[in-house]
């Protein structure tokens, strides 16, 4: 089987979804990648290259270049997907949220809801999350958390390239509106790759590594640097079981469950902010549910409350890395109450 | 006699390392030929590594816990006689072979597709010599050769062949009946140039190895079914609509299990690598419409009865004396020698791969 990386995977299982679907669209800033340029018409292929070949072969109605308006592409997405489209839009990052936040919160959400179940939203979103190519506080952040609060929206995000092609399928064929995150530093990961469409059902977590010791719940790129952690961790006696949701809505609740009853003890990794955070989201549920069996208090590696810095130096300080993941976790093992 | 090593072994396409479970025999301990001596588990599989000959385990160099690469020294045997300082020294100098040229090409080159008449089946091909041909059963993959085709690749050329909606072959399955799948296993052995071959065939590929040894029995040296489908109307309901219907990693262990006598045995690897392929757009639907065709209402409709009875070349049937999936009294239907193999449920070939190997090598030589 191929090895392809995450851009790839996600060129696949567009192309191959608009081939299948022709109501499958795409919409957004420079999909058409060059068009209007002097690079000429799909030089490019988005700013991360995703969307290349897909305005060769589609055409210009089913791959939508807009201006650098976000309400817009939302509000179209939004409408088309109401209206018998199944809409793939594109949010190139998802630190501007801010700006189209009425049509994706208050509009695309609440349609299914506030229409009694006759309206279908078959939206998907794909977004930039992360920080690590010092591209400064208004280009760094994993907002998945402020959207995995919205009843209503479904939140992807994808570690691996075979995840990323099976979750995007799958969202495209989801009825709901779906927040599809990319990690900028992620897209030239590779894994094994099946060359044909399939999905990766949501709600269910990847169990990227067995152990009996610790539970590691991490998302995104923390999900590599928990897997080094646990690899070092190994050696010391320590075996981490290492869980990738891979969808924060729906969240697959019973394997982090299943998991800390064997292992009594959590540490939770993420990139994002710590307040009202996905980190604190896992910490609540197993505190909720799982409080008996817990041999250690639960633990959060993330970033500090703070904007992303700019300065490199500051930014490598700011994300979680595997020696803080580490530490963490032999404190859990270790405490004694 | 000399000194000889016990080295991690390479079980399937992906292995590079494994971890020490369990010895099953103490140091200085005698084992004869056969006899499980340790419990390796990789990211696939856990299995035991039997004795290859007799022998004693003079000294354990792998303690439990530890995982190695393959070819890594695990253990060293023996004569009685044999000076610790001589062992000491036999450790001391053991230096893990590279892998040869030749097992690399081949970890390079991976299963292939063949192509027949527009639809693809995958195959993976190993050694050379007279061809054996390996088919899965329901729902399987070239994977449950794993342990078999290594064993038979040093004197055979050995293609284990992905059946029509299974694996990574195509998910066009036509009627998906005993016919169908005869059909594709036909063509495919056609264009891969394979004018006769010993054919094994493990359950629902049992039944289509004996159909097409039926159908041109100048082309089968000789048949292996090792718990196949068609010899009886029982079969595990619970498995077949299990499996089919699984889509989460919970339910795809559970249906799993049934398969074997040891749920242990059973590695988070496998499920997922059952939900991989299940997730491929059109896999459900083909194991559906096999299922309709070989076992509807939860009784098999298939019987190959007849025509294992009337085959000429030399067939022989393994069954694992736990079967859950097939019940091992089936093997009564068919008047040819069965070898039950004990602590195994539906695969043997996988529970208990060394006696299994054992038995289909010295079928195919005689």
């Amino acid at each position: 089987m191929a090895q392809k990386t995450i851009r790839q995977a996600l060129h696949e299982a567009l192309a191959q979804e608009m081939r299948r679907d022709p109501r499958v669209v795409v919409i957004g800033e420079d999909v058409a990648g060059g068009a209007g340029t002097g690079g000429g018409r799909d030089a490019a292929g988005g700013v991360l290259g995703v969307t290349k070949g897909l305005i060769t072969e589609f055409g210009e109605d089913r791959v939508i270049d807009t201006p650098i308006t976000e309400s817009a592409i939302m509000g179209m997405a939004a409408g088309s997907a109401v209206s018998g489209l199944r809409p793939v839009a594109e949010l190139m990052f998802s630190d501007f949220l801010g700006v189209c936040f009425d049509q994706i919160y208050n509009q695309a959400a609440k349609f299914r809801y506030m229409f009694g179940g006759k309206a279908r939203t078959p939206l998907v979103i794909r977004t930039m999350i992360g920080a690590g190519r010092s591209a400064a506080a208004q280009h760094s952040q994993s907002p998945y958390g402020i959207f995995t609060s919205v009843p209503g929206l479904k939140v992807v995000i994808p570690s691996n390239a075979y995840d990323a092609k099976g979750l995007l399928i799958q969202a495209i064929r989801d009825d709901d509106p779906v927040i599809f995150c990319e990690h900028k530093l992620m897209y030239d990961l590779k894994t094994e790759v099946p060359d044909e469409a399939y999905t990766v059902p949501f709600g269910e977590a990847n169990i990227v590594r067995d152990g009996d010791d610790v539970t590691i719940v991490a998302f995104a790129r923390m999900v590599h640097y928990a897997a080094a952690a646990a690899e070092t961790l190994a050696r010391e006696g320590i075996d981490c079981e290492l869980i990738d949701p891979r969808t924060t809505s729906p969240l697959d609740a019973d394997t982090i469950l299943d998991s800390v009853a064997r292992t009594g003890r959590l540490v939770v990794v993420d990139e994002a902010t710590p307040r009202c955070s996905m980190a604190a989201d896992i910490a609540a549920l197993v505190a909720e549910h799982a409080f008996g069996v817990l041999k250690a208090p639960i633990r959060r590696v993330t970033a500090p409350h703070t904007p992303v810095p700019f300065a490199p130096g500051l930014e490598k300080l700011y994300i979680p890395d595997s020696d803080r993941i580490a530490a963490v976790v032999r404190e859990a093992q270790g405490y004694a109450r | 006699m000399s000194i000889t090593p016990i080295t991690m072994p390479k079980w399937g396409l992906t292995m590079t390392e494994g971890k020490v479970v369990q010895w099953l025999k103490p140091q200085g301990g005698a084992f004869a030929k056969g006899e499980e001596l340790l419990e390796i588990e990789t990211s696939k599989i856990t299995n035991v590594l039997e004795a290859e000959e007799d022998g004693t385990l003079t000294r354990i160099v792998a303690p439990e816990d530890t995982t190695l690469p393959i070819g890594a020294l695990l253990a060293v045997v023996a004569p009685e006689t044999t000076p610790a300082a001589e062992v000491d020294a036999f450790i001391a100098g053991f230096v893990v072979p590279e892998p040869s040229e030749e097992t690399m090409a081949e970890a390079e080159a991976g299963p292939r597709t063949v192509d027949i008449g527009g639809r693809s089946l995958r195959y993976l091909e190993r050694g050379a010599g007279v061809p054996v041909v390996m088919l899965h059963g329901f729902g399987a993959d070239l994977n449950t050769w794993m342990f078999t085709q290594p064993a038979l690749a040093d004197r055979h050329r050995t293609i284990a062949l992905e059946l029509p909606g299974h694996g990574g072959s195509t998910k066009d399955v036509g009627a998906g009946t005993l016919d169908a799948l005869a059909d594709a296993v036909e063509a495919a052995l056609a264009t891969l140039d394979i004018d006769r071959a010993h054919l094994i065939g493990h359950s629902m590929g049992g039944a289509v190895a004996a159909a097409v040894a039926a159908r041109r029995p100048d082309r089968a040296a000789t048949l292996t079914l090792i718990a196949p489908a068609g010899l009886g109307p029982e079969i595990n309901a619970t498995f077949i609509d299990g499996f089919v219907r699984a889509t989460r990693r919970k339910d795809a262990e559970a249906v799993l299990r049934l398969l074997v006598r040891d749920p242990a045995l059973v590695s988070r690897t496998m499920v997922e690598d059952m939900l991989r392929n299940k997730r491929i757009d059109g896999a459900t639907a083909a194991l559906e419409t096999i299922a309709h065709a070989w076992f509807p209402g939860g009784h098999q409709a298939v019987d190959i009865t007849a025509s294992v009875a009337g085959l000429a070349m030399a067939v022989q049937l393994i069954w694992g004396a736990d079967d859950r999936i097939v019940p091992e009294t089936h093997a009564l239907a068919a008047r040819v020698p069965v070898h039950v193999v004990e602590h195994a449920g539906h695969l043997p070939h996988m529970e208990k791969a060394g006696a299994v190997n054992d038995l289909i090598r010295r079928f195919i030589a005689a």
